[in-house]
């Protein structure tokens, strides 16, 4: 339908739309307002995501209360504390027996980047080496208020998705892949060290100056 | 302001060498372990003890370390006759962060933030076993009014610790939600305080060898006294609700009982060794700190069940208040940190000490060498979850797995601190 005739019919109190459209919109607003978050803490952060959903912060006004002890009744990945290399395979696998449509939310700066343990030699330098992330949440623990706003930075994020077309989501486009290969904790290091689809990396400058 | 106890020299000696009857003994007076006698004689546990014969097939389940009710990444591996556990064997590791490696690398004061993560609920407690630890090895003094910033602080934190730990317990049993929206509503108050003094409101990073970062905010200690106040209704609010329950004792009493022999042998500390009823309190064995100016008592179970250690975590929160409104009533003014003390390329002389505390979940101990350079050359926590845990398998065995997931609960650990 032509834009402008929309609007000149808005105006008049007319609401007019297509079915594609409705469509979207009935899709993409049940499904942002019924997170179920997987019940999965890892380390500090994971207090601060049960304080979210205490009576003080009410996670549960943005629908995303009901935590599942079982991956394959969540949607969300909340990734709330220090990925250790031992755990990078059980957090993979965890993500891999989600069901789709799947989000990940990187909680605090150990999930982002290896946070202050970044040197250590058992320490993952962020999930998002092996998962799509969607949302990163910085803080060392991030406050829970900050747990929100990157739960409603997802609603919007989910609110803008198409059900059709190019731009439509992974988990409508039938060639991306569902699952990621599982690293091996190995004898040095885990293998593979990153998945090269999410994250690419950038080439060493070493190279370039010679 | 009141008066220091003044304790009798020759009091104290004979407390310590043992030549006192067992009942002039009274929980305000200093106590030390009893001398080593048939009680306390150390058993050697056996490796591996033999599986009964089973009824049927045994089934071996590994538990975690994604579950629920692990109170984070713990995993055991469970062998069981039926329901009924005939093994179990705890897997470590996969929150193993490095810290004592990362202590070597870093600078004494850079160490400081780090301590905050490794029990995240008790974070102040951890700043003062480690500044004690530095203090010791560099022979500082802390001034009046630190001190007692130091108490009040490590105090609401076993507030803080207990009323949690209480609510996840309760959590493990299956009510859902109810216990731990009441302890989280206290922790919330709290955690309001922490962040008004120290800015953050869970890894504080706070005390300072000698002293403490900053002095308190205008009007802290009123809204301290406020919390401290009301807590005692908090209390009876819990115990009302859970204390003399039905469903509560049917799953607790007599579940994981810990024999004393057996917890003084394996270096059980904190509530879980005060609930096999054993007198055994750093801050009335070791009097770190000002905790000799306090009157409080030390709780005392008799079974060693999960029942006991529920309750004296509940005990050890009323005693915590009494703590806190004598401090609140003696705080002096002064300075919070000695201002001899050059924090930033902090050097200690050469040496070792161990630094002590008992933490909200038992002993937690720093351990520090220093060879004259600006950074430990061992870095060595003890931390009391997990040497509490080491005692799992013998209170587990011949429970059912759903009583196994509460008697974990009941020792209180946190990942953090026992992986490190």
């Amino acid at each position: 339908m032509d834009p402008g005739l929309q609007n000149e019919l808005s105006k008049r109190g007319i609401f007019t739309t297509t079915w594609q459209e409705l469509l979207r919109f009935g899709y993409n607003w049940g499904r942002k307002n019924s997170l179920w978050p997987l019940n999965f803490g890892l380390a500090c952060c994971a207090i601060e995501m049960i304080a979210a959903s205490m009576a003080r912060f009410d996670i549960a006004r943005f629908g995303a209360e009901v935590f599942r002890p079982s991956p394959r009744q969540a949607d969300l990945m909340i990734v709330a504390g220090t990925v250790t290399k031992k755990m990078a395979p059980l957090v993979v696998r965890l993500y891999n027996q989600m069901p789709e449509p799947k989000y990940v939310i990187a909680m605090g700066a150990c999930a982002i980047s290896g946070g202050p343990f970044k040197q250590g030699y058992n320490v993952l330098k962020g999930i998002d080496r092996f998962l799509p992330v969607d949302v990163h949440i910085p803080g060392c623990p991030p406050r829970p208020e900050a747990l929100l706003h990157g739960l409603i930075t997802l609603q919007k994020l989910i609110e803008a998705q198409e059900i059709h077309g190019p731009n439509k989501p992974r988990h409508l486009q039938e060639t991306a892949p569902n699952e990621y290969p599982i690293p091996r904790y190995g004898r040095f290091d885990l293998d593979p060290p990153k998945n090269p689809e999410v994250w690419p990396g950038r080439p060493l400058p070493r190279g370039e100056n010679k | 302001m009141s008066k220091p106890l003044d304790f009798d020299a020759a009091e104290q000696l004979a407390m310590a060498t043992g030549d006192v009857e067992p009942e002039q003994l009274d929980h305000d007076a200093p106590v030390s372990l009893p001398p080593p006698g048939p009680r306390y004689e150390a058993v050697p546990r056996a490796a591996s003890p033999a599986i009964p014969e089973p009824e049927g097939e045994l089934l071996e389940v590994s538990v975690g370390p994604h579950h629920p009710s692990t109170h984070g990444v713990f995993r055991m591996n469970v062998v069981l006759d039926g329901e009924k556990i005939v093994q179990l064997k705890p897997v470590f590791g996969y929150l193993h962060r490095n810290h004592e490696k990362l202590g070597e690398q870093t600078t004494y004061l850079g160490n400081m933030p780090y301590t905050d993560r490794l029990d995240y609920f008790c974070s102040l407690s951890n700043n003062w076993a480690y500044a004690l630890a530095v203090e010791k090895l560099a022979g500082l003094k802390v001034p009046e009014r630190a001190e007692y910033i130091r108490v009040i602080t490590a105090e609401l934190t076993r507030l803080v610790n207990h009323s949690s730990l209480v609510g996840f317990l309760l959590h493990d049993m299956g009510t859902m939600g109810t216990p731990l929206m009441y302890a989280f509503r206290e922790r919330e108050k709290i955690l309001d305080a922490f962040e008004a003094l120290t800015g953050a409101r869970m890894m504080c990073n706070y005390h300072r060898f000698g002293g403490c970062r900053v002095d308190l905010p205008p009007g802290w200690l009123d809204q301290v006294r406020t919390i401290v106040d009301n807590f005692p209704r908090f209390i009876d609010e819990m115990e009302r609700l859970l204390s003399e329950n039905e469903v509560l004792i049917a799953r607790t009493h007599g579940v994981g009982v810990l024999p004393p022999e057996l917890a003084v042998n394996a270096g059980v500390t904190g509530p879980s060794l005060r609930a096999s009823g054993i007198n055994y309190d750093l801050r009335k064995v070791d009097r770190y700190g000002i905790y000799d100016r306090f009157q409080f008592r030390v709780p005392l179970g008799e079974k060693g069940d999960v029942y006991d250690r529920y309750m004296m975590r509940i005990l050890e929160m009323r005693e915590s208040v009494k703590i806190l409104q004598q401090a609140l009533r003696d705080i002096p003014e002064g300075p919070v940190i000695d201002p001899k003390v050059r924090l930033r390329n902090f050097t200690p002389p050469v040496g070792e000490a161990y630094g002590r505390i008992e933490a909200p979940k038992g002993e937690l101990g720093f351990y520090l060498i220093s060879d004259g350079s600006k950074k430990p050359y061992r870095y060595r926590i003890r931390p009391p979850s997990f040497i509490n845990l080491t005692v799992l398998e013998d209170m587990c065995r011949g429970h059912t797995l759903a009583d196994a997931v509460i008697i974990l609960g009941a020792v209180d650990i946190v990942l953090g601190e026992v992986d490190r």
